[in-house]
C-alpha cells in the first residue's frame, strides 16, 4: 500500500527553482489501479518517479508498505526497486546489444538468481505476452509492439508487487496500443498487481477506475464509475 | 550476463575499442621498446667497460695524475748505432718499451689495497705500450759534377780528375713503426685483470708455476695479424717468448695485444715491483662508493675508477644514444602513454554519456552502482588488454628488428691526458707523460633485450590503462541517479 503525505519536488534550472510536485497527498491501495493524467510539464512523469522510487521528494513522504522510500538509503532503495516494483517506460529502453530473453534477464541480475533460472523465467515470461517464438531476437528485429511486450516481460519476471508504465503506448498506433492496454489489464488481474500508470491518452484514461489529473505540480482523484475492461 | 553484455558492448563499439586499444598499443609499444634499447645500451655499456676491467672488477686503482715536470723528456727516443763506412743499407730494429699512462704504483700497494675493508679480492696489473721501430738508412752516394771518377765516400771528401766539388745525391731512411699493448699479468690469481676479459681458444693459459717464464699468450687478432700460433716465437726488445696460448676477448674488441707474467712485463719495462694498474673485486656490489671511499681514504696519492665513473666517460654514438634512450625515450613514452590513458579514459566516459538511458534503465531495474560500475570497469580492462596484447606484440617486433638490423655503435672512453688529473689511468689507451692520448674507441653491436620484467612492465601498463579509462567511466556511471538518466532522454 502507497502513502504518499505532502509530497514536494523542486528542480533548480539555472538559477530557477522549479516546483514539479506542491503536497501531494495520495494513497493507493493493495491491487488498485491508478491513471495519472495531465499536461506536459504538469508533475505526472516525476509523481511517478516518486512512486517508484527512481528519485526522491524535496519534502514529505513516499510509503510503500510503511516504509518510506525517501529516508532509505540508496542501497535499500535499490533492493525494493529489483524486489518490488517493475517499470515499463514510453520508448522501451531495452539494451539494444541483449536478445529479448537476455533483456528480460536483467530484471534478475540483482536478485542474483542463477543463471540457468534466469534463462527459464525470461523464456516463460516472454511467453506469457506472447512472444515465445521471439528469444533469440534483438529489439531491433521487433516491432513497436514486440518490444513493449519485450519490456512488460522484463517488468514482470520478477514478480513485482508494483507495476509502473510510464506512457507505455505512447510510441504506439492505436492497433498497437490497444493491443498492449490488453496484454497490461489481463496481467494486473492475473497477478493482482498494484498498477499505476501515467499516459496522455484519454481513452486510456476514460476506462480507468481512478483517475490523477495533475496540472501545476498539484493533484485532483477522481474514482470512475464507467471504468471498462479492454 | 556479465561476459555476454560485455562481450555484445565491445561487438557493437569495435571502432571506438580498436582506438582505443590501439592507442593503449603504441604507448605500451613504446615503452617496450624503449625499455630493450635501453637494455642493450647498458649491456654494451657493460662490453665496453668488461674489456677494460674483465667480469668481476668492481674498480681499480691507479696512481693519481700528477703534472710533468719541467725537465721531463718528450716523446718517445730511439737510438740506432752508427755502423761504419761500409754498412750500406744496414737493417735497424729497435723497441720502445714504456710503461702506460707513465704512472707506476709500488707492487706492495697490492696487499694494502687487498687489506681494505670490503676489499675481496685486489690483483696488479702493468700495462705497457711497445713502440717498435724497423728499417733502414741508405747511404747517398757522391759525383762529380764533371764526369770524372769521384770518389765513392758518402763523405765526400775531395776527389781526383776534377775541379769541381763533388756532390752527394741520394741517401735516406726507410723505417716501419708498430704499436701494441702488453699486459703484465698476476698468474696466480687470472679470475682478476686484464687476463679475465679473454677466453683461449687456443692453447692453454699461464700457470701459476710460470710467475717468470718466457712465454706468453697473445690475443686473437694480433695473432692473426701476425701470423702467431701456438708454439711460435714472439720477440720483445730483443728477448724472445713462446707463444702457449691464444685468447679470444669477450667482447668485440681487444685492448689488450700481448700477455705476458707480470714480472717479465715488469723486467722489460725496466719497472721492478711496480705495477701500472690494481684490479680490486668487492664483498659487496652494493657497497663499491663506500670501498672506494675508503681506499681512497686510506691510500694516498691514488686514484679509484669504479665502473660507474668510466661510464662516464663513455662518449660516442654508444653514449648518445644512451643519452637518447633514457631522457628522449623515456620522456617520449611517458608522454604517448599518458595521452593513450586519456584518450582511453575520455573514450570510455564519452562511451558512458551516450549510454545514459541504458545504465538509468539498468539502475531503475534495481542494478546496484557496483554492478553497473563494474561492467563498464570490465569492458575498459577488455580494451586494455588487447590493447598490451596489441602492444606487446608491437614492441616485440621492433625490438627483435633492432636486434635483426644490429645497429653498430662507437663508444669512446675518455682519453687520458697525461697532464690532466684524475682519468682512468688503468684503462688503455693512455698516453706517454705529457701526452695526451688518443680515445680508446670500441665498435658496438646493439641489440635490444626484452625480458621478463619488461613484459611484465607492460601487462601492467595494460591493466592500469584499462583501470584508469573504466574509473572514470564507471565514476560517472555510479554518479547517475535513474531518474536523471531517464529524465535527460526525454
Amino acid at each position: 500500500m502507497y502513502n504518499l503525505t505532502g509530497v514536494t519536488k523542486r528542480y533548480t534550472r539555472g538559477k530557477e527553482t522549479v516546483e514539479a510536485l506542491r503536497g501531494i497527498d495520495l494513497t493507493i491501495a493493495d491491487g488498485d489501479q491508478l491513471v495519472i493524467q495531465g499536461p506536459t510539464g504538469g508533475g505526472k512523469s516525476t509523481l511517478l518517479q516518486m512512486i517508484g522510487g527512481l528519485d526522491r521528494p524535496s519534502e514529505g513522504s513516499v510509503e510503500l508498505d510503511g516504509v518510506d522510500l525517501a529516508r532509505i538509503s540508496e542501497a535499500k532503495l535499490t533492493r525494493l526497486r529489483a524486489e518490488k516494483i517493475g517499470i515499463i517506460f514510453q520508448s522501451f529502453n531495452l539494451i539494444p546489444t541483449l536478445t529479448a530473453q537476455e533483456n528480460v534477464e536483467t530484471a534478475l541480475v540483482p536478485l542474483g538468481v542463477k543463471p540457468a533460472e534466469r534463462r527459464e523465467r525470461a523464456a516463460e515470461a516472454l511467453r506469457s505476452v506472447g512472444l515465445g517464438e521471439r528469444l533469440t531476437h534483438a529489439p531491433a528485429e521487433l516491432s513497436g509492439g514486440q518490444q513493449q511486450r519485450v519490456a512488460i516481460a522484463r517488468a514482470l519476471v520478477k514478480k513485482p508487487k508494483v507495476l509502473l508504465a510510464d506512457e507505455p503506448t505512447g510510441n504506439l498506433d492505436e492497433g498497437m496500443r490497444d493491443e498492449i492496454m490488453e496484454v497490461l489489464e489481463g496481467l494486473w488481474h492475473e497477478y493482482g498487481l498494484t498498477f499505476i500508470m501515467v499516459t496522455h491518452d484519454s481513452s486510456i484514461a476514460r476506462r480507468a477506475p481512478r483517475l490523477a489529473t495533475i496540472k501545476a505540480g498539484r493533484l485532483t482523484l477522481t474514482e470512475q464509475a464507467t471504468a471498462r475492461s479492454w | 550476463m556479465f561476459g555476454i553484455y560485455l562481450k555484445r558492448e565491445l561487438g557493437r563499439r569495435k571502432k571506438a575499442a580498436l582506438v582505443i586499444a590501439l592507442g593503449l598499443a603504441l604507448g605500451i609499444a613504446l615503452v617496450i621498446t624503449v625499455n630493450s634499447v635501453s637494455a642493450g645500451m647498458t649491456q654494451a655499456q657493460d662490453k665496453v667497460l668488461q674489456s677494460l676491467y674483465g667480469l668481476g672488477t668492481d674498480m681499480t686503482v691507479t696512481k693519481a695524475r700528477t703534472a710533468p715536470s719541467a725537465n721531463s723528456s718528450g716523446g718517445p727516443r730511439f737510438e740506432f748505432d752508427a755502423k761504419g763506412e761500409d754498412d750500406d743499407d744496414s737493417e735497424q730494429s729497435s723497441d720502445r718499451v714504456s710503461t702506460q699512462g707513465g704512472q707506476v704504483l709500488k707492487a706492495a700497494l697490492v696487499t694494502q689495497v687487498a687489506d681494505q675493508k670490503g676489499v675481496s679480492a685486489a690483483v696488479g696489473a702493468l700495462t705497457l705500450n711497445v713502440t717498435k721501430v724497423d728499417g733502414s738508412f741508405t747511404q747517398g752516394k757522391a759525383q762529380s759534377s764533371t764526369g770524372g771518377s769521384g770518389g765513392n765516400g758518402g763523405q765526400g771528401g775531395p776527389g781526383g780528375g776534377s775541379t769541381a766539388a763533388p756532390q752527394v745525391q741520394g741517401g735516406g731512411a726507410s723505417f716501419d713503426v708498430n704499436s701494441y699493448s702488453v699486459a703484465g699479468v698476476d698468474v696466480t690469481d687470472q679470475d682478476l685483470g686484464p687476463l679475465a676479459t679473454s677466453k683461449i681458444s687456443s692453447g692453454v693459459t699461464f700457470t701459476s708455476a710460470q710467475g717468470n717464464a718466457k712465454v706468453a699468450v697473445v690475443s686473437k687478432s694480433y695473432a692473426k695479424e701476425n701470423s702467431y700460433k701456438v708454439g711460435s716465437t714472439l720477440t720483445i726488445s730483443s728477448t724472445k717468448y713462446k707463444v702457449i696460448g691464444i685468447a679470444t676477448p669477450d667482447s668485440s674488441d681487444s685492448t689488450t695485444d700481448v700477455y705476458l707474467p707480470l714480472k717479465q712485463a715488469q723486467t722489460l719495462a725496466d719497472a721492478a715491483d711496480q705495477v701500472t694498474t690494481i684490479y680490486v673485486k668487492a664483498t659487496d656490489s652494493q657497497q663499491i662508493d663506500t670501498v672506494k671511499a675508503t681506499i681512497q681514504k686510506n691510500i694516498s696519492g691514488t686514484t679509484v675508477t669504479t665502473s660507474a665513473d668510466l661510464a662516464e666517460t663513455v662518449s660516442g654514438s654508444l653514449s648518445t644514444a644512451s643519452n637518447l634512450a633514457t631522457s628522449v625515450g623515456k620522456w617520449l613514452s611517458i608522454a604517448v602513454l599518458v595521452a593513450a590513458f586519456l584518450v582511453a579514459a575520455l573514450l570510455t566516459s564519452s562511451a558512458v554519456s551516450r549510454r545514459v538511458r541504458e545504465f538509468g534503465t539498468l539502475k531503475a531495474l534495481g542494478w546496484p552502482s557496483r554492478r553497473v560500475t563494474r561492467q563498464v570497469v570490465g569492458e575498459s580492462m577488455v580494451n586494455g588488454l588487447l590493447g598490451g596484447a596489441l602492444g606487446i606484440g608491437l614492441g616485440l617486433a621492433a625490438a627483435y628488428t633492432v636486434t635483426a638490423i644490429s645497429p653498430k655503435l662507437t663508444a669512446e672512453l675518455g682519453s687520458t691526458g697525461g697532464g690532466g688529473g684524475g682519468g682512468m689511468g688503468g684503462g688503455p689507451g693512455g698516453g706517454g707523460p705529457g701526452q695526451q692520448s688518443a680515445a680508446n674507441t670500441m665498435e658496438i653491436a646493439l641489440s635490444a633485450p626484452v625480458s621478463v620484467t619488461t613484459i611484465a612492465l607492460a601487462v601492467g601498463l595494460a591493466v592500469a590503462g584499462g583501470l584508469i579509462a573504466g574509473a572514470m567511466g564507471g565514476w560517472r556511471a555510479s554518479r547517475m541517479r535513474p531518474a536523471d538518466a531517464l529524465r535527460s532522454v526525454s
